[in-house]
């Protein structure tokens, strides 16, 4: 059924067009245009075809080494955050108190850490971590481990992964806080009276009813573990060796350091690629778990 | 088996001037249907909810079979509840979900399977016993969620919180005769909570009517239809409810807008006479002329029977009008079935002698 | 002003929401769309307020087309099922507010919203906000809004299905004298028979999208033209029997042979189908002219006024009424009695072959 149409409200978005032309259309433009051109200097460029593309998903190559790795980092690197902050996170909302005074202050308090400027953060635990004056490293050294965050990848590594879970965890708390608030009482009555256990209240009744903020919730913290950036540039920059070089450092040494923007730009399309996709499963599968509900 | 004693139980919340239900007593019998019915905010929710051990009562006790349960949990009090939507486990299946209270209770295998079959056969749900429980329909997953409650034979008392709420209107009645069903089935002890006086006269043996935290009146479906004792349970029960007006009674006459009504009985001395009379429309009917002088509003046909409105001086009232009757202009005459008439002071119902 | 529906379809999403429909009001009319959910009803009333456009057909205002015409542009008010009032504003606020988007003055809106306050027992909660009023309140605030506003068309849509069934009972009672404005329209869409009868007016029956019946109410309620409009117009549900005509008697079912009396005595031979509302059918006492059969009880659902028994026959379950409380158990054995002077008689394309205009 159609409304009667009213095309004056077109002109209304007109400006919104013009700025999402200007500051979105126009750059990613560019970025295509870059990434299929070459270079010889002095801003002459010459018509490449996909042969960038090419090179970077042949991992015999120079560019698809380093591509495929830091694709590998980036993968490993959520799939190891997710594991420890989702849990992390259900396990303290289910804590949290179900009302009263103390709920607001109790919140706050937890989503601190997302408040801090990314490179804030950066910047508080390059100190926090040093072996000498830091005190999560002195503490680390003290008890006897070989703890080196410049020097040793595997610290380095711990290190990134509990900035992340120090950093996001609370999002998760609080989405799922807010999705185990939207269940009934009623439901948390009938288990008492079925003499269900904690933990049959927990796998029969919370978690079927916490899988839609789930999703979202692992949904945006993949997206944003796969961009990451800011903290190991400032923490690491990257090292050491190339250990934290994740695919948003890596782009950003070959665009501004070596300013080799065709493969730079390759690297940047096909990134972006991935991340679509694997939003676009996230999403099918949101929807899917909508319509089996209502089957 | 039980049989739950109320000694004395009143409550008020936290944090509230007002009384959520005003101290009353009463033994509720093993095996009979109760319904409690009455408008929102009557206190029926938290007398049921002071039952089944969701909140401790202010005052008083709660005794199952003369045992004191008034501090115990619900968990421990053996009731099963059955709430205004369903509540069903999303992940299991139908067999599953109605197996759930007596696997908890570590109940052997092969009794869970045979007491589900049992249950699943009284509801109508055997063919659904392999579905997931989230597929079916409104309706079904309700009789799922009463499934779990009946399957544990040793259940104290099943409440009922307003269930039919989200059934859909056509389908309700279905669901009713099922409750019925299973009540002669299984002689359980029964209390339905309802603001909706068809389901409660349906499905009780007794009603108690409740407004605003008080008992009005406890008993059966008829009697409430024939003999209401408070002036609000003649309004509440019936469609439409009772005729009320306010009058000067002396000895057997009340005097309503300069007419005299003829009680048929004689009533003790009324402080000032100010009492009012009360009568159904169902007992009253309506003919061209003899009877109590009135004018007529309207005649509204509603197919099966005509209901008249008419004012007796300032008062509205309905009454019937009898088939193969005809009533034209504005004027026509009353009569009430005397022993149908009754006298009501402060809302409260006072007995006439009828010798 | 009157308002017509001309050969009206509706397509949506694939399905056929109301097909071909012609419908017209008057001016001054009550007008009831009678039909069960999704029958079209509030599909119908939103071409009438222009709210939407008809895939097929015309909508025509005093005879002109105004098919395209915005709802804006259009003097409509509406009330809804959902009692929709301003949360933020008091209910004088709320009645007042049509008026203060006309540009009314303050002095005409003043005595408008005091009259229309009036008329609905709303002038000692003039200054509530609707989460401050019972639910019946609300539902008067918004009706009080829909008629302040003197509009020609005035569409409720099921206004009293979410009120406890005592409150229902007042605002049924009262709505058609707050309703009757002189030269306003009035379309009132509901599912319950009850409802169309105490408006009176004329009654629209729907089925599926269809128009099935439309005129005088008492007329649609004791003549329908058709086994659907009877069926439509019935609460509880219209009891059917498929009988078979044989000379002078009528055979139901395998075995059951009764004699053909009252309506059905005149028939000529072959298959029918008997209709007859809860009323007709009685446990216990015969009809001057009866259809009997034997019956189990199954359930008495007791209201007070009424008691509908549900009884079970070899032949399919029937509901009767019966006056008052009536304590019948379930498993009795009882005489089911049809009242076959008053019975409607269908043939098998669902016309009307023997009915009784007892009306």
């Amino acid at each position: 059924m159609d409304k009667p149409l009213n095309n004056r409200a077109w002109f209304m978005v007109a400006p919104v067009f013009v700025l999402v032309l200007f500051s979105a259309l126009l750059p990613m433009m560019t970025v295509v245009n870059y990434s299929v051109q070459d270079s010889l200097g002095q801003n002459q460029f010459f018509w490449n075809g996909d042969a960038w593309f090419r090179d970077l998903l042949n991992p015999s190559t120079e560019i698809g080494a380093r591509f495929s790795d830091a694709l590998l980092r980036n993968l490993s690197f959520s799939l190891v955050t997710l594991a420890i902050e989702v849990p992390l996170g259900i396990a303290v909302a289910l804590c949290l108190p179900r009302g009263g005074w103390t709920v607001g202050p109790l919140l706050v308090i937890i989503a601190l850490p997302m408040l801090i400027p990314w490179n804030v953060i950066g910047t508080m635990w390059q100190i926090f971590s040093r072996a000498d004056i830091g005190l999560f490293g002195a503490a680390l050294t003290g008890l006897g481990l070989h703890y080196n965050v410049t020097q040793n990848a595997i610290s380095a590594w711990c290190t990134i992964v509990v900035i992340d879970v120090w950093h996001w965890t609370p999002l998760i708390v609080l989405l799922t806080y807010a999705g185990l608030r939207a269940i009934p009482d009623a439901y948390y009555q009938a288990a008492r009276i079925d003499a269900a256990s904690r933990w049959a209240t927990f796998v029969n009744i919370e978690l079927p009813k916490l899988q839609k903020v789930l999703v979202i919730a692992i949904l945006l913290r993949f997206m944003q573990t796969f961009m990451i950036y800011t903290e190991p540039f400032v923490v690491t920059g990257g090292g050491p060796g190339s250990a934290t070089t994740f695919l948003s450092i890596d782009l950003v040494k070959i665009a501004l350091g070596q300013v080799d923007l065709g493969p730079a730009a390759a690297v940047s399309l096909v990134y972006n690629l991935i991340t679509l996709t694997i939003c676009w499963i996230f999403f099918t599968i949101m929807t899917q778990l909508d319509r089996r509900r209502y089957a | 088996m039980a049989r739950i004693t109320l000694d004395g139980i009143a409550h008020s919340y936290p944090r509230s001037a007002t009384m959520a239900l005003q101290p009353l007593n009463h033994v509720w019998e093993q095996g009979r249907a109760y319904a409690l019915l009455g408008p929102s905010g009557c206190g029926k929710t938290t007398l049921l909810n002071i039952i089944s051990g969701l909140i401790s009562p202010s005052q008083g006790r709660v005794l199952f079979d003369g045992k004191d349960v008034t501090l115990l949990p619900t968990e421990q009090r053996n009731i099963a509840q059955v709430f205004q939507f369903p509540v069903i486990y999303d992940t299991m299946t139908v067999g599953e979900n109605l197996a759930f209270p007596l696997k908890n209770r570590r109940m052997e295998r092969s009794a869970i399977r045979a007491r589900v079959a049992e249950i699943a056969e009284l509801l109508d749900l055997t063919g659904d016993l392999p579905r997931r429980a989230r597929a079916l329909t409104v309706e079904a997953k309700q009789k799922v969620s009463l499934g779990r409650g009946l399957v544990r034979a040793d259940v104290a008392a099943m409440l009922f919180d307003e269930p039919l709420t989200v059934i859909d209107p056509a389908l309700k009645w279905h669901l009713r005769s099922k409750l019925k069903a299973v009540h002669r089935a299984l002689d359980l002890l029964m209390i339905y909570v309802t603001h909706d006086q068809v389901e409660a006269l349906t499905f009780a043996d007794e009603v108690v009517v409740m407004k605003d935290g008080r008992v009005l009146q406890v008993a059966s479906p008829a009697q409430l239809f024939e003999r209401p004792e408070h002036t609000f349970v003649g309004y509440f029960i019936g469609s439409p409810g009772m005729n009320l007006m306010a009058a000067k009674v002396s000895d057997h006459v009340a005097h309503v807008s300069g007419q005299d009504i003829e009680l048929g009985a004689r009533y003790p001395k009324i402080k000032n006479g100010d009492a009012v009379i009360g009568f159904r429309p169902d007992f009253a009917s309506l003919s061209p002329e003899g009877g109590i002088p009135v004018q007529v509003r309207r005649i509204e046909d509603l197919g099966r029977r005509r209901l008249a409105r008419v004012a007796l001086g300032p008062h509205e009232i309905f009454a019937n009008v009898p088939e193969g009757v005809s009533i034209g202009g504005g004027q026509a005459g009353l009569t009430i079935q005397q022993d149908r008439l009754f006298v009501y002071v402060d809302d409260e119902l006072v007995l006439g002698d009828r010798r | 002003m009157s308002i017509s529906l001309e050969n009206v379809t509706v397509v949506s999403m694939g399905e056929d929401v109301v097909t071909d429909v012609s419908l017209t009001v008057e001016r001054g009319s009550i007008n009831v769309l009678l039909g069960p959910t999704l029958a079209g009803k509030t599909t119908l009333m939103r071409l009438m307020a222009g709210l939407d456009q008809p895939t097929a057909g015309r909508i025509l205002v005093d005879g002109k087309d105004a098919t395209g015409v915005p709802v804006r542009r259009r003097s409509v008010a509406m009330v809804y099922q959902q009692f929709m009032n301003y949360p933020s504003l008091t209910v004088y606020e709320n009645i007042a507010s049509p008026l203060r988007v006309a540009r009314l003055d303050a002095g005409e809106i003043e005595r408008r919203v005091r009259r229309a306050a009036d008329v609905l027992g709303l002038e000692s909660l003039l200054d509530r906000l609707p989460n401050q009023l019972s639910g019946g309140q609300q539902q008067r605030t918004a009706i009080a809004r829909a008629i302040v506003k003197n509009a020609e068309l005035v569409l409720l849509d099921e206004p009293l299905a979410n009120l406890d069934y005592k409150l229902r009972e007042e605002l049924r009672e009262e709505l058609p004298s707050i309703l009757r404005q002189a030269g306003s329209i009035l379309v009132y869409a509901t599912t319950e028979p009850l409802e169309a009868l105490l408006l009176g007016g004329l009654t629209a029956t729907l089925s599926q999208g269809r128009l099935v019946q439309f005129g005088p109410t008492p007329k649609v309620y004791h003549v329908p033209s058709s086994l659907d409009s009877a069926r439509v117009f019935s609460d509880p549900p219209l009891n059917e029997l498929t009988v078979i005509k044989q000379d002078s008697s009528l055979r139901l079912g395998q075995d059951l042979v009764v004699p053909a009396v009252g309506v059905t005595a005149s028939i000529p031979n072959g298959v029918y189908r008997l209709g007859f509302r809860g009323d007709l059918a009685r446990i216990g006492t015969a009809w001057p002219a009866s259809v009997s059969l034997a019956a189990t009880v199954s359930l008495a659902e007791i209201s007070g006024s009424e008691t509908f028994v549900h009884v079970e026959t070899g032949l399919g379950t029937f509901v009767c009424v019966e006056r008052g409380v009536s304590m019948r158990q379930p498993g009795q054995s009882v005489m089911l009695h049809v009242d076959a002077d008053r019975v409607f008689v269908f043939d098998d394309t669902g016309s009307p072959v023997a009915i009784e205009p007892s009306a």
